[in-house]
């Protein structure tokens, strides 16, 4: 199987992270959601032959980089979101909307719990129970994240 | 991970990902940008006259205590070369502004738009309007990353005004708050004493405003005063900011500072 479009998963990565950096109201920055990893557990499923932890890692990296944290922290929870994934890709697929959109906040947990870990340990654990709430609009989104990723796979033959 | 945190070595490797995140960053700013250039050439005539206004009567304020200020350097200076120690006042600024993305936000970290191209240096203290902000942690080529005093990672050698009390305020991960370490229970500090910048440690040039004591607490059977302060940069507001270019790199290295401490106790009077 010849496997085309490469770009569009790279495009969605990039404009995932920019999502990420994109500036919000005060109120609204304990909200935003982890847009990054929304799309990388979507290829995941979708391209599981093609995104897998390696891709997570250099995701992870990069956005350590743009963001300002430890080398590593935020690609240590990708790695194994990815590797939970690829695992149950075939799974996954064939739940309805609903019961991804849980198993993806099971992962979205997963991803800063061992963020939080990594905080923890450097001696700055974030305070409050704020710092949970993205997973949960990441749950909210997720209907809408696959449908939208969904039509832009076959629009352009993303396999 | 832990090298990254632990060691120096990898500050090599993170300037040069600096250098490519900083485009990236760039392009993430630009639809705000797009956005408040679109609404500024909106903007009414009638508020930019008032705008105008308003900044022409402060300017002249502004003016007017500048005269004042300039009489008083010159008789500060003055009164420095009677007890032999150097005065650093005049130090040149470099303006830069924030790049309208938000990073971490469980780190108070901020990107500004001058770098390395411009003389932006590792270390460099930044200030707003009021006081200091915080210092230069990472440099590319167009852009620098700036760590705020409040950041939980992050602290700074102050003292206070009123009294020259030294000591350390330390950032606590909450925008309103610092945190002063190991003051013995009997120190001169009260609610509202001005900390000002100290200029130990040679990071931050001497005698820039921090913050105000805001809360002191004597904890039962504890051996320090718990003292809380609230910085006086408005953290979360500023756009503009200052870059600090001491006027020689060197003024302000240990020696000197040893120098002028040793000359103040020679003279039994504290610097400021």
């Amino acid at each position: 199987m010849k496997s085309h479009g490469g770009w569009i998963i790279a495009a969605s990565f990039l404009a995932a992270l920019l999502l990420e950096l994109i500036p919000l109201p005060e109120w609204a920055r304990f909200v935003r959601p982890q847009w990054s990893v929304l799309v990388l557990i979507y290829w995941s499923i979708a391209a599981p032959q093609r995104v897998g932890v390696g891709y997570a890692w250099l995701l992870g990296i990069i956005q350590d980089v743009l963001t300002g944290t430890l080398l590593g922290q935020h690609a240590l929870g990708m790695i194994f979101v990815a590797f939970i994934a690829n695992r149950l890709h075939k799974r996954i697929r064939v739940f309805p909307l609903w019961q991804q959109s849980m198993l993806v906040l099971l992962m979205l947990l997963l991803d800063q719990l061992l963020q939080f870990w990594t905080l923890g340990v450097i001696g700055q654990s974030p305070k409050g129970l704020n710092y949970w709430v993205p997973a949960f609009v990441g749950m909210l989104l997720w209907p809408w994240m696959f449908i939208v990723l969904r039509d832009i796979r076959r629009r352009f033959h993303v396999q | 991970m832990t090298v990254d945190h632990r060691f120096d070595q990898f500050a090599k490797v993170r300037t040069f990902l600096a250098n490519i995140a900083a485009p990236v960053h760039y392009l993430a700013a630009l639809p705000v940008e797009i956005f408040s250039q679109l609404s500024g050439s909106l903007q009414s005539a009638d508020d930019l006259q008032q705008r105008n206004a308003d900044l022409r009567r402060k300017n002249l304020l502004l003016s007017a205590r500048l005269q004042k200020t300039a009489a008083l350097e010159a008789e500060n200076l003055r009164l420095r070369d009677l007890l032999g120690s150097s005065g650093k006042l005049h130090d040149q600024i470099l303006i830069a502004e924030l790049i309208a993305i938000d990073l971490d936000p469980f780190k108070h970290q901020a990107v500004i738009n001058k770098g390395s191209g411009d003389g932006v240096y590792k270390g460099q203290a930044v200030l707003d309007a009021n006081a200091v902000m915080g210092q230069v942690i990472q440099v590319s080529p167009i852009s620098a990353t700036v760590l705020m005093i409040t950041d939980a990672s992050h602290a700074l050698p102050v003292q206070v005004n009123r009294s020259g009390l030294r000591g350390i305020a330390s950032g606590t991960g909450q925008l309103d708050q610092l945190q002063l370490h190991n003051l013995p229970l009997n120190s001169d500090i009260e609610v509202g004493d001005l900390l000002v910048t100290s200029g130990l440690g040679g990071r931050f040039p001497a005698g820039y405003p921090v913050g105000q004591v805001s809360r002191i607490e004597k904890p039962a059977g504890a051996p320090f005063l718990s003292v809380y302060a609230r910085p006086s940069a408005h953290l979360e507001r500023a756009r503009e900011l200052l870059l600090v270019i001491p006027r020689d790199n060197q003024s302000i290295t240990a020696a000197s500072l040893t120098q002028a401490d040793n000359d103040a106790a020679d003279n039994d009077m504290s610097p400021l």
